[in-house]
């Protein structure tokens, strides 16, 4: 049977518009990438309600926060790059520090970018976004998660950080018991031998990774972790006393990321070895994302070949 | 209020900026010295405000961009009530809620918190698009440093303003002419101001005394007029001004008064106070 595929930042544009019916003060803001980060879907239904601030990613950000003071909810988009990249400052002095409602959502996250190559391929801003204060980092894995998540942003009072991706994922929450919490992490699998802790694409490929490692012997847990900040600090101590070795993989660098913000919970909670699969302190480069992703290490067989190196 | 009620609040704000500034033994004094006449024409005159209900939605909204300048904005919000006199004393001291910044989550009657150049300018637009998408009434001041002009956000943020005709927006500059490193001409000069905002499609208003309250008044008047676009209001001013020693010195720029100076400039700020005193009764007042 085909899998079906959806790029999160579909989702993200169908989950805007689902919203914007129900909410009248919900207001969309775009730096001149409507068509690519989907915002362009909201704007045909209300385009009173969008509002294209042209190429200026910092200034995009600074208006959001004053459209927030007034009591409306606004949604900023760019890519990944220049919404936590180039308008950091602005995200943290005018959005983080004042603790304002404003929903930056970035698309077009990590190197599943492709083409573009390395000056578009953001693999730092989750990094970036959660050294910031009050600041809520998720980062979904499909399209049934990053709906529930645009939905649980809004419904949260102050800023959230939403990661979507370019390419079309695997759908893999769509089962009538899936639950979305932010700061709840959720087990896909069950394992004694290690325990996975994937985020956003890599979820289904590690998914994918613990089922071969299992034919193989080696009986792999897998947890996905779509919010990064605040972290579920509680269900890791839990699987790294149950497991006693952790291997978090991400698309994203693997210094301050999601490999970072588990070392530094189980670091204090319970420290147990831990692999941290990623993009290795280096920039993306041009190809078509699935090669490139292949080529990181960061698909089921780059994971299974490196957790195998690992255990051995 | 009349005009020379308006100058005596001035005097009054001057005080609690030198009062503030030399209790934080640190702080920006001249360009809230420059900016005086300003704050007191918008919380005095201006702006829809109420201290007693310092969030009331309907309110109008003042953005200070030159957040630095912060010691005029606190004795200014003081002077109107929105918290006591005595707490400028506090001003940037550990645990006080008188942050070196304004900062919009703890001080009555700050719209929005700022101190990074560049950035409460896009804040303000923000909030003006905003009563625009709902329809509301307020109106939207912001407040710039001459210096801070060379942030190149300040300029995305006018061409979103002036791209969207948006009449309930005031900037104004404080072309004080002094920034940190020197005359602004000789740093990297933003130089002609009213011209580059023509440019971007404001009413531009050049005031030749900006610490003349007159002149702010009828600037201010003439922006209400102003339809279907931004107006950028552009004040000449005096850095340091009413304080003798600290006009047109750079210097004075961010550096508090020891104690002999704080006792100079205060007397220079009494002195002028007395001379108004002296004007009142010529008028009879």
């Amino acid at each position: 049977m085909e899998i079906k595929k959806v790029a999160t930042r579909e989702s993200y544009g169908n989950a805007l518009v689902e919203l914007g019916k129900k909410h009248q003060d919900l207001v969309v803001l775009d730096a001149d990438l409507a068509e690519a980060t989907k915002t362009g879907m909201f704007k045909k239904v209300f385009p009173e309600r969008h509002i294209d601030c042209g190429i200026a990613e910092c200034n995009m950000i600074g208006i959001a926060a004053g459209i927030a003071t007034t009591g409306k909810v606004p949604f900023a988009s760019s890519f990944a790059m220049f919404a936590a990249g180039r308008a950091y400052e602005q995200v943290r002095n005018s959005v983080g520090y004042p603790h304002l409602n404003v929903k930056i959502a970035a698309t077009h996250a990590g190197i599943s970018v492709g083409e573009d190559g390395a000056t578009h391929q953001c693999n730092e801003d989750i990094a970036l976004m959660r050294t910031i204060p009050g600041m809520v980092v998720i980062n979904p894995s499909d399209d049934v998660e990053a709906k529930a998540a645009v939905e649980a942003a809004y419904e949260h009072e102050g800023p959230v950080y939403l990661r979507f991706g370019r390419l079309a994922v695997p759908v893999i929450n769509d089962r009538p018991d899936y639950h979305f919490e932010i700061g709840k992490g959720i087990v896909l699998r069950d394992g004694k031998d290690l325990c996975i802790v994937a985020t956003g694409l890599c979820v289904s490929e590690a998914l994918k990774a613990a089922e071969e490692l299992s034919a193989e012997g080696i009986d792999a847990a897998v947890i996905n972790i779509h919010t990064i900040k605040p972290i579920d600090t509680e269900l890791l101590k839990k699987y790294a006393e149950k497991t006693g070795r952790i291997v978090t993989v991400e698309e994203h660098s693997v210094i301050g990321g999601l490999g970072g913000a588990v070392c530094e919970a189980l670091s204090e909670s319970c420290p147990v070895p831990v692999k941290r699969i990623g993009i290795q302190d280096c920039f993306g480069e041009s190809g078509p994302a699935l090669e490139l992703i292949h080529k990181y290490g960061i698909d089921a067989e780059g994971i299974k070949a490196q957790i195998k190196e690992w255990m051995a | 209020m009349n005009t020379l009620e308006l100058k005596r609040t001035a005097n009054e704000i001057r005080k609690g900026i030198i009062e503030g500034v030399h209790a934080a033994k640190a702080g920006h004094p001249g360009g809230a010295l420059s900016s005086t006449e300003i704050f007191t024409w918008l919380y005095f005159q201006e702006m829809n405000v109420d201290p007693a209900d310092p969030k009331k939605p309907d309110r109008d909204r003042f953005v200070l961009s030159k957040g630095h300048s912060a010691p005029g904005y606190y004795a200014a919000l003081a002077e109107r009530g929105f918290f006591p006199k005595e707490d400028l004393l506090t001003l940037r001291h550990t645990g006080s809620y008188l942050q070196g910044h304004p900062d919009m989550k703890h001080i009555p009657g700050v719209d929005m918190t700022s101190g990074s150049l560049g950035q409460g300018v896009s804040a303000a637009v923000g909030m003006a698009i905003s009563a625009k998408l709902s329809k509301d009434s307020y109106r939207v001041y912001t407040l710039l440093g001459d210096g801070e002009i060379e942030e190149g956000q300040v300029w995305e943020a006018a061409m979103f303003a002036g791209y969207h005709k948006l009449d309930n927006l005031v900037f104004i500059v404080d072309n004080n002419n002094l920034q940190i490193d020197g005359p602004i001409t000789e740093v990297c000069s933003p130089y002609p101001i009213d011209k580059k905002f023509e440019a971007f499609n404001f009413h531009v208003i050049n005031v030749e005394d900006g610490n003349d309250i007159e002149q702010i008044a009828a600037a201010f008047k003439e922006a209400r007029e102003v339809k279907g676009m931004p107006t950028a209001i552009i004040a000449h001013t005096l850095k340091g001004k009413g304080v003798s020693f600290m006009e047109g010195q750079v210097g004075w720029h961010g550096k508090a008064p020891n104690d002999e100076q704080y006792g100079q400039a205060m007397a220079d700020l009494d002195r002028i106070g007395a001379e108004l005193e002296k004007e009142s009764g010529a008028y009879g007042d």
